[in-house]
């Protein structure tokens, strides 16, 4: 069970995974998560599935290094396994023809997109994809988004691939020369408060898929709680997608900072150890 | 052995008191036990106090119906591995239930010392534990024994108190039984919530190494109804479900500056330290120290955390909670324990708003004190704010321990099973059978809030209930 099946570097950091667990491939639906766990020192930590083979019974993570547990999740290699993976967890994404989807995804948020814009394409709408990343190297899953989208449009921070600027630019774009019914984001906290701040002054519904903090991923800790429309509501049970519009983006950004001292710590020890 | 000793001399001993490791002592450590158990000539003499009534009373207070004079009879003749073996004839977890029951509302409080002489009680709890402790200890652990495998396969959703109950007891009247945890590690709140210094999770382990003796299976890290759903594990051929997913969502009090950094839930506090072993270094997950730390609730789970944060370093920990020591809902062992290791009390006073610093990590609270009212609907007395009466107080970690909610991962995978308003699982109070035929529930699902000896009595009664109803459906 969870054994790495398949394993390649997007770029230096990103890197997609390929895991067997046949339950999970067949009962995930676009929008779920898993919980991972790596060793028996290793903590939970959430991570959105990007794409699963119920035939082979296999589930496609992307993941970025970014402290200890993403870390020791990519230096596992083809035929290891991951000690813990529970799932599928939150809600799935509300899939329904609505007519032009404009869907946009921030770093490894392309990952999670991707089966979204499929299902959306798939429901029979068109759909229009965003995706940014600071430079080109970061730039993860076009080809497979350009086979589900009408039109794909690539933004990097330094124009080395794609058009220069943020994803806000490239949406705004769209958004001025089209009707667009639905935006779906995905991405760090910040690029999410911003595209939906874009989608609130065009008043295009704009949901949201946040990557709150969670420990146990079913509603038992707390941990992942946000504020939408004003009320605390759990990411992982409620979500983890949100109506974009109600969610207070700040607070989030703030909680995800809650543990920046320990994971930094944690990080230094890890490096110190290899 | 009623006439080896007569009631009279019987009546002159003196309750025996647990052994405790000193204060100062034990709040340098998160994993030492706080009670250190009996030893056999203590555990004797308590246990000739007992007078093996011809209508004990005290089985009547056990939820799980332990023949308790049969096992206390057990330990004054120094036959101690019979005693132990006693208790596992209804009971699943005795090591469990010998340190966290509180024996003093149930059996103590039925104990013929207590109703009729008004005396301390036997200390049935203390050689509860200590049989269970001496069985662990020599090394001869005795299984209870199973009919004959009846091959219907029967499933747990969860593995807490109550859905271990359940497990031990069906697989003994011969069925085969799938116990299914969402988290990696068994024991439910025994291992997530509960603090070693209470409840080692090595004993958990121990007696769950029994029911593993005894043929109940167990698979971590499936969620029914999500990894599978109860139709696919129907095709599998399970026949009967048991629910016991457990009290699942923290309830927080819906005030000003609450979602701040450093103000967890008590879950959240207690499951970084407990299960994924937070206060090692050597363990990945982080958890947040305090110098200043308030923990708000007057219940257990408040006295786990408090007593935490104390063990984690805290200067100052402190108890706040809305009315007064009396009406407190932790056993008053726990706030001995936790008023000699330094814990401060500060009863009457309600939390209003939370500050934070510029970071977002809270730095300080403002309260409000609370007089005594008229009786509500629990009976205690209502808390009613004293106005003018607010105050501030420094803190840097808050836990808020004011209660859970019932998990709604899995009623909501069940579109016809009946739950309450409230969402905990409506089910026959006798049977413990939900509106789905099939699946029977029991502990915080279905009371939304209790003990670990409560949902094993569930456990056990819906063990009994599914089994009867299995063989009918079957014949």
């Amino acid at each position: 069970m969870n054994k790495i099946i398949e394993k390649e570097y997007f770029s230096d950091k990103v890197v997609k995974l390929v895991v067997e667990n046949p339950l999970i491939a067949k009962s995930r639906k676009p929008g779920n998560f898993v919980i991972l766990r790596v060793g028996e020192d290793g903590e939970r930590f959430p991570l959105t599935i990007a794409g699963a083979d119920p035939v082979k019974g296999t589930i496609t993570l992307v993941v970025q290094i970014m402290g200890v547990s993403s870390s020791k999740l990519v230096a596992l290699e083809v035929g290891d396994s991951i000690t813990d993976m529970v799932g599928p967890l939150g809600k799935p994404t509300h899939i329904s023809k609505i007519g032009t989807v404009l869907a946009a995804g921030g770093g490894v948020g392309v990952a999670p997109l991707l089966p979204i814009v499929e299902a959306f394409k798939q429901a029979g709408n068109r759909v229009i994809t965003v995706i940014a990343a600071r430079n080109k190297d970061l730039i993860i899953l076009e080809d497979e988004m350009r086979k589900w989208s009408d039109e794909v449009i690539v933004m990097t921070d330094d124009g080395s691939y794609g058009r220069k600027g943020l994803v806000t630019l490239g949406m705004e774009e769209i958004i001025q020369r089209e009707k667009v019914d639905e935006c779906i984001v995905i991405g760090p906290a910040i690029m999410m408060k911003f595209a939906s701040l874009l989608t609130k002054k065009y008043a295009i519904p704009t949901q949201a898929s946040l990557n709150s903090i969670m420990v146990d991923g079913t509603g038992m800790c707390g941990a992942c709680r946000v504020s939408v429309g004003g009320k605390t509501r759990f990411t992982c049970v409620d979500g983890p997608e949100f109506d974009a519009h109600q969610v207070d983006f700040d607070e989030m950004l703030m909680r995800l900072g809650g543990y920046s001292q320990e994971e930094k710590q944690a990080n230094e020890r890890y490096l110190l150890k290899l | 052995m009623r006439s080896k000793t007569k009631n009279k001399d019987r009546a002159l001993i003196e309750r025996v008191h647990m052994p405790e490791l000193a204060p100062e002592i034990r709040v340098k450590y998160q994993d030492r036990e706080v009670n250190m158990g009996l030893q056999l000539e203590q555990a004797q003499k308590e246990a000739t106090r007992c007078m093996d009534c011809a209508n004990p009373t005290c089985i009547e207070g056990c939820p799980v119906s332990i023949n308790i004079p049969k096992f206390v009879k057990y330990i004054e003749k120094g036959d101690i591995l019979k005693a132990a073996a006693t208790l596992k004839e209804t009971n699943a977890l005795p090591a469990v239930c010998g340190r966290v029951c509180p024996q003093e509302k149930q059996c103590e409080a039925k104990c013929f010392y207590v109703d009729k002489m008004s005396k301390n009680s036997v200390a049935i709890g203390h050689l509860e534990r200590f049989a269970a402790d001496f069985e662990r200890n020599s090394g001869t652990s005795n299984i209870p024994e199973t009919a004959e495998p009846n091959g219907i396969k029967v499933a747990t959703v969860g593995s807490g108190p109550a859905a271990l109950s359940f497990a031990g007891d069906m697989v003994k009247y011969g069925y085969d039984v799938t116990v299914f945890e969402a988290l990696h590690e068994i024991g439910g709140v025994l291992k997530y919530g509960i603090p070693e210094f209470r409840l080692p999770n090595s004993i958990v382990d121990f007696e769950l190494d029994n029911l593993k003796k005894m043929g109940v299976k167990f698979e971590t890290n499936y969620i029914v109804g999500r990894t599978s759903s109860f139709d696919d594990l129907r095709e599998e051929g399970y026949k009967g479900f048991f629910i016991g997913s457990g009290a699942g969502l923290p309830r927080f009090m819906d005030i000003p500056g609450e979602n701040s950094n450093g103000i967890l839930s008590s879950n959240e506090y207690l499951t970084r330290v407990n299960l994924m072993g937070a206060a090692t270094e050597s363990k990945d997950t982080p958890v947040l120290k305090g110098k200043n730390v308030a923990v708000i609730g007057g219940g257990n789970t408040a006295m786990d955390s408090v007593r935490t944060a104390l063990r984690l370093g805290a200067d100052r920990a402190m108890i706040i909670y809305r009315r007064s020591e009396e009406e407190m809902p932790a056993r008053i062992e726990e706030v001995k324990h936790a008023k000699e290791e330094g814990v401060e009390f500060m009863m009457l006073c309600n939390p209003l708003e939370y500050y934070a610093d510029a970071k977002g990590r809270v730095k300080g609270m403002k309260l409000n004190r609370m007089g005594l009212g008229e009786p509500d609907a629990s009976g205690r007395r209502r808390p009613m704010p004293i106005e003018g009466s607010e105050f501030e107080l420094d803190v840097d970690l808050v836990v808020v321990a004011v209660g859970v909610s019932p998990n709604p991962l899995v009623p909501s995978c069940l579109p016809n099973l009946k739950v309450t308003r409230w969402g905990t699982i409506v089910v026959d109070e006798e049977k413990m059978q939900s509106s789905i035929s099939e699946m029977f529930a029991g502990g915080d699902i279905v009371r939304g809030g209790a003990t670990v000896i409560l949902a094993m009595g569930d456990g056990r009664r819906a063990a009994e209930n599914m089994n009867n109803f299995l063989h009918q459906s079957i014949d």
